[in-house]
């Protein structure tokens, strides 16, 4: 992989594991025993850049490892291997008070993810002052200035989580990581917890701090319908790797990755026109312990070939696309052909 | 019209809390006839789950029906002895949960618990119905069923779990399938695949769905009809096609408009301001009046029923004609 573009990248990462040792007994209830092999691997080699001032979105099922990048980036995990890199150079393992300021984590569960004895106020001020954002004396002004931004007010500060419904919890917390001004926001699953009529105003509040803030996001999420309406860039991830990268637009409108197309057909539909009756991909995920040889997803691939068994294929960049457009971890993907997300469309009119 | 297969009428469910009774579901009435697939559709709290537990009576603790009635084939369920309910619940009515985890039993293998409802209403020999639970594992799309079938719940992945459960309902060929959020829990490449099998599962048994979710394009995906509950009173009724294209009630409008649409990545999202009310304190007149827009004098005052707008169309809102003028009865 070449070297991260340093005028675009705000965060590198290149050939990020992690892998967690499994004691024999949790062992001997997955395996049965079937091979030897005593590790889960949660990320197996990620190569991915969060370019400046973009939403990257990274969607992928349960247990595909999103969640554990999103950690590993922030810092809260540390990677078994590879290199992260901030504004080009690389992170040191243990980061400074400086160093783990810029890089700012939303959770999706804003009823866990906020102490509860703590008033927002209390919670803002400790930031704040540990921080030396501002003096003690602007304090209260900054932390409404900061309620403000994420569209509350002032009657705010003396309150407590539990007197917040879940949408305002939520804004409490992107305000409790937009505190410390951040360069970087990573966002896990933020809205999922929500109901839709709220998930929409908080999807807003993103896409403003992003626009206005000039905030670069990674946001974590599995509603691909979301991640369309909001990001700029997709990652895909499966079993530990990104298996493809795209603009948005393009991602969707020219998937270059048998798993992505098997996504982005389940989407449930919201027209009637656009209801996909065919199976389009069997099984569930394998286990993370017992990754399959070759290409990961070709158990389940309908494309699959001897060699895809064989090869374990590498992100790369589609042929005849500018560097960096579009990459997909298919050995065949440019022979998949036309994809086309509007199945079914000859019943209608 | 012959009798549906369900009929609820003006139920009531409530709470009892430290000083005083709330009503969490009110005046709610539907009917499902036999073969329909018929959605329950609501944000969290809006009573969507109630309604849905207490026809199966497994309300929890300190929730009660208040008033109201459930026919079932017009024999009344609220009030039903056990006894009688014992003969209903499996080979006629069934239900699938939202976390297979906690609704299957962890220290059973899961081929056993399936043969269960076979073996005492069917009344098969112990082999027959570990046979018909391992056909029903295979229908559910479980890969290698024999060998699954020896497997206890925690052995399997949730998508297994959940097609574990739904076999386990159908195996007594239920005429009624009450289904509460069945693929929350799941992966979207997995919850497209139950759907489309429990879809199929219904078709081939004939049987009816109640499915309980608050994700709208679910609803479109699954069912024919839908009734949309808002701070525990339907608001809108009708066919989920008719619904989903042209809304009558201001409530189910904004749910349409705040939730992203895969098909249409540009349409700008319009959020519902505000938040559902506290139902232990109802704000008068329509619960929905504070949220919304076309919000007139009356709608504080007035509590709107729930009227035809169009044929087989219902919406509870006072001003339904002038907010969506078009084709009235």
């Amino acid at each position: 992989m070449n070297q991260p573009d340093v005028d675009t990248a705000i965060l590198g990462m290149s050939d990020i594991r992690k892998t967690y040792r499994l004691s024999s007994s949790v062992l001997q209830r997955f395996m049965k025993g079937s091979g030897r092999r005593s590790e889960l691997t949660a990320l197996a080699g990620v190569d991915l850049e969060l370019r400046r001032g973009e939403t990257l979105a990274l969607v992928g099922e349960s247990g595909s490892g999103k969640s554990t990048l999103g950690k590993t980036l922030v810092g809260s995990i540390g990677a078994s291997s590879g290199i992260i890199s901030y504004n080009g150079a690389p992170m040191p393992a243990h980061r400074d008070k400086e160093l783990s300021r810029r890089i700012q984590m939303v959770f999706q569960d804003p009823y866990s993810s906020l102490n509860p004895r703590i008033s927002v106020g209390s919670m803002l001020k400790e930031l704040l002052l540990l921080h030396q954002i501002v003096p003690r004396d602007q304090v209260r002004d900054e932390s409404i200035r900061i309620l403000n931004r994420v569209g509350m007010d002032e009657d705010a500060l003396t309150a407590y989580p539990s007197q917040f419904s879940g949408g305002q919890r939520q804004r409490i917390a992107i305000a409790r990581a937009l505190a410390v001004r951040p360069d970087v926001l990573i966002a896990d699953e933020p809205v999922s917890a929500l109901d839709v009529s709220v998930q929409a105003t908080i999807l807003d509040l993103f896409e403003s701090l992003q626009k206005e803030l000039g905030l670069s996001i990674l946001f974590i999420a599995h509603n691909l319908a979301v991640v369309q309406h909001l990001s700029q860039r997709v990652a895909v991830m499966y079993l530990g790797r990104i298996v493809e990268v795209a603009e948005t637009a393009e991602l969707f409108k020219n998937p270059r990755h048998p798993y992505t197309r098997a996504l982005i057909a389940s989407i449930p539909r919201m027209s009637a026109e656009s209801v996909n009756q065919q199976f389009v991909v069997h099984g569930d995920p394998p286990s993370p312990i017992d990754i399959p040889p070759g290409c990961r997803f070709s158990p389940r691939c309908t494309f699959a070939q001897d060699q895809c068994r064989k090869v374990d294929p590498t992100l790369q960049n589609i042929a005849g696309t500018v560097v960096g457009l579009h990459s997909s971890a298919c050995l065949r993907a440019g022979e998949l052909p036309i994809f086309s997300t509007i199945l079914q469309r000859d019943g209608a009119q | 019209m012959s009798t549906p297969l369900l009929e609820v009428t003006d139920l009531s469910i409530s709470v009892m809390g430290s000083k005083a009774r709330t009503k969490i579901v009110e005046g709610v009435s539907f009917s499902v006839e036999a073969g329909e697939r018929f959605g329950l559709v609501g944000e969290s709290g809006s009573g969507k789950s109630m309604t849905l537990r207490s026809i199966a009576n497994l309300l929890p603790g300190g929730v009660t029906v208040s008033s109201g009635s459930i026919l079932y084939k017009g024999q009344e369920l609220i009030g039903l002895q056990n006894e009688k309910r014992r003969r209903l619940m499996g080979p006629e009515i069934a239900m699938v949960f939202q976390e297979p985890m906690t609704a299957l039993n962890p220290v059973m293998r899961v081929g056993e618990q399936i043969a269960e409802g076979p073996r005492r209403y069917l009344g098969l020999s112990r082999s027959a119905a570990m046979d018909l639970a391992v056909s029903m594992m295979a229908r559910t799309g479980i890969p290698d069923p024999k060998q699954r079938a020896k497997a206890y719940p925690h052995q399997l992945s949730g998508g297994l779990r959940q097609r574990v459960m739904i076999a386990m309902a159908l195996s007594c060929r239920p005429k009624l399938l009450l289904c509460d959020e069945p693929t929350t829990a799941l992966d979207v490449t997995v919850q497209h695949q139950v759907l489309r099998q429990l879809e199929e599962l219904c078709e081939d048994f004939g049987a009816s769905l109640v499915f309980v979710t608050h994700d709208l394009a679910v609803v479109n995906q699954t069912c024919s009809k839908l009734a949309v509950m808002y701070a525990g009173r339907i608001v809108e009724t009708g066919p989920v096609k008719d619904v989903f294209k042209d809304p009558r009630h201001p409530y189910t409008q904004g749910l349409l408009t705040s939730a992203p649409d895969f098909d249409q990545p540009e349409r700008e999202l319009i959020p519902i301001p505000g938040f559902p009310p506290n139902l232990a304190d109802r704000p008068p007149g329509c619960e929905f009046a504070p949220r919304c827009r076309y919000a007139q004098a009356d709608c504080t005052s007035l509590q709107p029923r729930l009227l035809p707008v169009e044929p087989g169309r219902n919406s509870a809102c006072l001003h339904t004609e002038e907010i969506f003028p078009g084709v009235l009865v």
